[in-house]
């Protein structure tokens, strides 16, 4: 039993781990906003999973109770944070991408580079100058 | 790019060696998380609820919960205030094709009972306000994705966002009456619908704030207008 559960251990924590680097690389490489976007997303994912994991038994049942004598159930506490995680996820998410709407509304770019170009030949830091030039 | 690549890797390598040594000392199926236990044992004469997830999130960890959804009440707020107020008026989108109109249409019913289901049942099975509430967004957001020129009408999900929120904060400050703010009225048969007293109806308050907030969030992310 306890080399089952430490394949499942090596399992859950190395595809969370894998969740988050890969996210991280995502992150670091795109320069698209909306990919960078989804690499924190991923990264979130690597972090949920690690969470929910660490709430593991081994032998045990998820936390609801049924009718009869209650076996070993799992921690409960990691799966209600993870609740909380998600929809916190959800909000940043959305502001995040209200702020890339409003990026290429102003640059009319989501690349990372060419809004950096623009924002160095910004004069005022406004965008005005970027929007009375653009055709 | 080739550099960046390169560097960006070498972090990412230590990175994983130092999360994988840290991972390695945790130990799997048996890590050092105290409040899971005691829960167990007392979370079924104490809350009543079936569901041993919803008694730590509206019960246990409830105060979390009222302060979570203010940060999503936040973060909707920031995305509005980001986007400003949407000028539908100008370009017009296309609807969108047969297979996704009727699709949204024939699923609408479908999703909302389903929503309501698993909002009702959050405190006997796996689900709950956040899920429930989420699915209920989405029956609102289907028939927006096939028709973008509709439009979801502001006024009723700031409505039944503000007053399901309300809702919410009543019952809180109605648990000081009893053991406090945020104390839940245990009562009902465990694993009865109408059980684990006050907690079905936060539930409720929780799933429409969650499913109107996002409806008008999504809602506005749609219809954004192209300056």
């Amino acid at each position: 039993m306890t080399s089952h559960s430490d394949l499942l251990g090596i399992m859950f924590y190395g595809a969370a781990v894998a969740l988050l680097l890969i996210g991280l690389y995502t992150m670091l490489t795109r320069r698209h906003l909306i990919r960078v976007l989804l690499g924190l997303t991923l990264v979130e994912a690597g972090v949920n999973l690690a969470l929910v994991a660490a709430g593991f038994r081994p032998e045990a049942a998820a936390p609801i109770l049924g009718p009869g004598a209650a076996p070993a159930m799992v921690d409960p506490v990691p799966q209600a944070l993870i609740l909380t995680a998600i929809v916190i996820g959800v909000g940043i998410l959305a502001f995040a991408l209200s702020l890339v709407v409003r990026i290429h509304r102003t640059y009319g770019s989501v690349d990372l580079q060419v809004i950096g170009e623009r924002l160095a030949s910004d004069p005022d830091g406004t965008g005005s100058e970027i929007r009375r030039r653009a055709p | 790019m080739r550099g960046r690549d390169l560097a960006a890797l070498l972090f990412l390598a230590g990175l994983g060696a130092l999360l994988a040594s840290v991972m390695a000392e945790l130990g799997f199926g048996n890590p050092p998380l105290r409040a899971g236990g005691p829960i167990l044992e007392q979370s079924p004469s104490q809350v009543g609820a079936a569901n041993i997830v919803t008694s730590v999130v509206l019960a246990y960890r409830g105060m979390d919960t009222l302060v979570e959804l203010t940060i999503l009440f936040t973060a909707a707020t920031a995305a509005g205030m980001v986007l400003g107020q949407g000028t539908r008026a100008g370009r017009s989108q296309s609807p969108a094709g047969f297979i996704l109109s009727t699709a949204a249409d024939a699923l609408f019913p479908f999703l909302l009972v389903l929503g309501a289901y698993i909002i009702l049942h959050g405190h006997l099975t796996p689900g709950g306000g956040f899920q429930g509430g989420t699915i209920l967004a989405v029956a609102f957001f289907l028939p927006l994705l096939a028709q973008p020129n509709a439009g979801i009408d502001e006024r009723i999900t700031t409505w039944v966002e503000g007053s399901a929120g309300a809702a919410f904060l009543l019952i809180a400050l109605a648990g000081l009456a009893g053991d406090g703010f945020m104390a839940p009225f245990p009562g009902g048969e465990l694993g009865e619908l109408l059980s684990a007293g006050s907690l079905p109806v936060l539930y409720l308050a929780l799933g429409l704030k969650v499913g109107a907030e996002l409806a008008g969030l999504m809602g506005r992310l749609l219809t954004e207008d192209e300056a």
